[in-house]
């Protein structure tokens, strides 16, 4: 690694035709320009124009902004739900990756395939189903209303929404895990006498837990970003159930760019740290695959 | 997805009674829930959108708006989606048959738009073209419009949906290799024929699941669009913010109507997506998207 980036470093110093290490294959420069200025026009630069507003306020003025309580109960809105969503995405998405990758049933590739509905159904289409299954006269809610549940317009319908659109993450990131996972450690624990709860809980945990945690931040991350799904069953109230996003718009709506600029560059740093910390993860999950060869 | 390797099967691991029991337990408590959670709301979708009988259906579908809105959504989708398979094809490209610095940098920030909020997406856009953005007093002297018209739906769209193809071409050219495309090179063959007659049919099937990912995804977009849309009835809604605006005038049979055909198009791409695993699987692709898989 070392080595080549000393490599790199040195043919920087020459021309562009250098810039790359020397291959027979045409079309680097075509496709190295088109891939570049499309991510600058359509990511970057917009990116930076957000996160200047956000400054050009001054520090004070930010800091008042995204500090302010209304400001402060939907972060802990957005995220006490999402961590919710992500815990319950982290269990039934674990069940449904096992199930998946280890059990043999009728209907199986159905199932499989259905895991990637809440990725393939618009996230609008989901909050306005997920509201009438969850409101008082609901498919759902007309059982859970009498028990003194109530789930559309509180946040445990916000949990719900972030959970439909998460969960799929969590069965995504650990199937592989498990299907990949050699039989022959659970056989070998067997026969030195391991009953099935400690095979579970010595050998698939252990392999299975950055993958969980990677899953699991995805979700988090996916579902604190959420809006489609959620402003429906929501319910909206200030203090109470709106969400980080909702306040973006809301901002927007009112003409307030500056106040929207500097909730959406609190937004993105969430958006960055967790994307840092996913990668982080990865890496982990791939030294480990490393290792067991 | 289903591939198992193929497991002696063990004395030891013989499962026992109980054991048999709970793997029962376990598919039934997983198939449950999914159909409490998964398939409910669809068939809450259709439900409610024939409550009031087909007839009712058929003519909240047929509404003007409805059709405008469709029309739209079709076309933002025409433009976005053949963009975002040329930017995968160039990303994946530049990205597995060369070398530069700050390439594993360059991957991670293909999913950048997978990581941010819609909203903050579509707000960007308003940020740069907006009347108060970077380029707004210009866009103003020369009559543009982008924020609050259809450019801007295409460009939150493009932003969103842009990392599809890339994230499934990338890790599949690179489990390919060069070594066919190298000896084409060697042979002869110009840029030209070596894309079409060598690359291309070799990533087809990874191309064209990207492709319904970044489609489907494109079809569905609420947040980013909503935010640069204006709202502006048969002209800048597309067919999920329509849902929207019938659903907030309690206009719940029509907000379901429209919501159904977005709930088809939905299920045809699972339908599309499982067929295409099926191909692909044969090839490196499954494993291949197991390693690179994120």
């Amino acid at each position: 690694m070392l080595v080549k980036l000393a490599d790199n470093s040195q043919k920087r110093g020459r021309s562009w035709s250098l810039f790359r290490k020397s291959s027979p294959l045409p079309g680097f420069r075509l496709s190295f320009l088109f891939m570049a200025i499309y991510m600058t026009v359509i990511v970057f630069i917009p990116l930076t124009a957000i996160v200047l507003h956000g400054a050009r306020e001054g520090f004070g003025a930010f800091l008042h902004t995204i500090a302010a309580p209304r400001v402060l109960a939907s972060y802990r809105v957005t995220l006490g739900s999402a961590a919710a969503a992500a815990a319950f995405s982290a269990l039934f998405g674990m069940l449904l990756a096992w199930v998946l990758a280890r059990y043999s049933f009728p209907g199986k590739s159905i199932v499989d395939a259905l895991v990637d509905l809440p990725f393939a159904l618009p996230t609008a289409v989901a909050g306005i189903s997920l509201t009438a299954l969850y409101a008082e006269h609901g498919w759902i809610g007309r059982y859970l209303e009498p028990l003194g549940i109530h789930v559309a317009f509180t946040p445990i319908g916000i949990v719900m929404a972030m959970s439909f659109v998460g969960f799929p993450f969590v069965v995504r990131s650990v199937q592989p895990v498990l299907e990949d996972l050699d039989q022959a450690m659970e056989e070998a624990a067997a026969s030195l006498g391991a009953n099935s709860w400690q095979r579970f809980t010595r050998i698939i945990v252990p392999v299975a837990f950055p993958a969980l945690l990677t899953g699991s931040a995805l979700a988090f991350a996916r579902a604190a970003g959420e809006y489609g799904s959620v402003i429906f069953i929501a319910g909206n109230m200030p203090m109470k159930t709106e969400i980080t996003a909702l306040l973006i718009v809301t901002k927007l709506e009112e003409y307030d760019y500056s106040g929207a600029a500097a909730i959406a560059s609190a937004m993105l740093a969430l958006s960055f740290t967790i994307m840092l910390l996913v990668n982080i993860l990865q890496w982990w999950v791939q030294k480990r695959e490393g290792k067991r060869g | 997805m289903n591939r198992r390797r193929s497991i002696p099967s063990s004395l030891l691991l013989k499962p026992s009674r109980a054991q048999r029991a709970g793997r029962a337990a376990l598919i039934l408590l997983a198939l449950l829930f999914l159909a409490g959670f998964l398939i409910l709301p669809v068939v809450a979708v259709f439900t409610q959108a024939l409550s009031q009988g087909w007839t009712i259906y058929r003519n909240s579908v047929v509404q003007q708006d409805v059709l405008s809105a469709l029309r739209l959504t079709c076309l933002v989708a025409a433009i976005a989606v053949p963009l975002n398979v040329l930017f995968g094809i160039a990303a994946s490209w530049a990205i597995t048959r060369f070398d530069f610095p700050g390439k594993s940098l360059l991957i991670t920030m293909i999913d950048i738009p997978l990581s941010v909020s819609p909203v903050v997406a579509g707000m960007m856009y308003v940020e740069v073209f907006g009347l108060h953005g970077w380029l707004g007093p210009w866009l103003m002297a020369h009559n543009l419009h982008i924020i609050f018209a259809v450019p801007g739906i295409v460009l939150a769209t493009v932003f969103v949906t842009c990392p599809f193809v890339a994230r499934e071409l990338i890790p599949f050219m690179q489990a390919q290799g060069s070594d066919e495309e190298i000896a084409a090179v060697v042979l002869g063959a110009n840029g030209w024929n070596l894309f079409w007659r060598v690359t291309l049919p070799n990533i087809k099937w990874a191309l064209l699941y990207g492709t319904i990912l970044a489609a489907s995804r494109s079809i569905g977009e609420f947040g980013a669009v909503s935010v640069v849309s204006g709202h502006i009835r048969g002209q800048t809604t597309t067919l999920p913010l329509q849902v929207e605006m019938l659903y907030n005038e309690y206009n719940f049979t029509a907000a379901f109507a429209a919501a159904s055909l977005l709930t088809l198009a939905a299920i045809v791409t699972l339908g599309i997506k499982k067929a295409l695993e099926g191909p692909a699987s044969g090839d490196q692709m499954e494993t291949e998207e197991e390693k690179g898989a994120s």
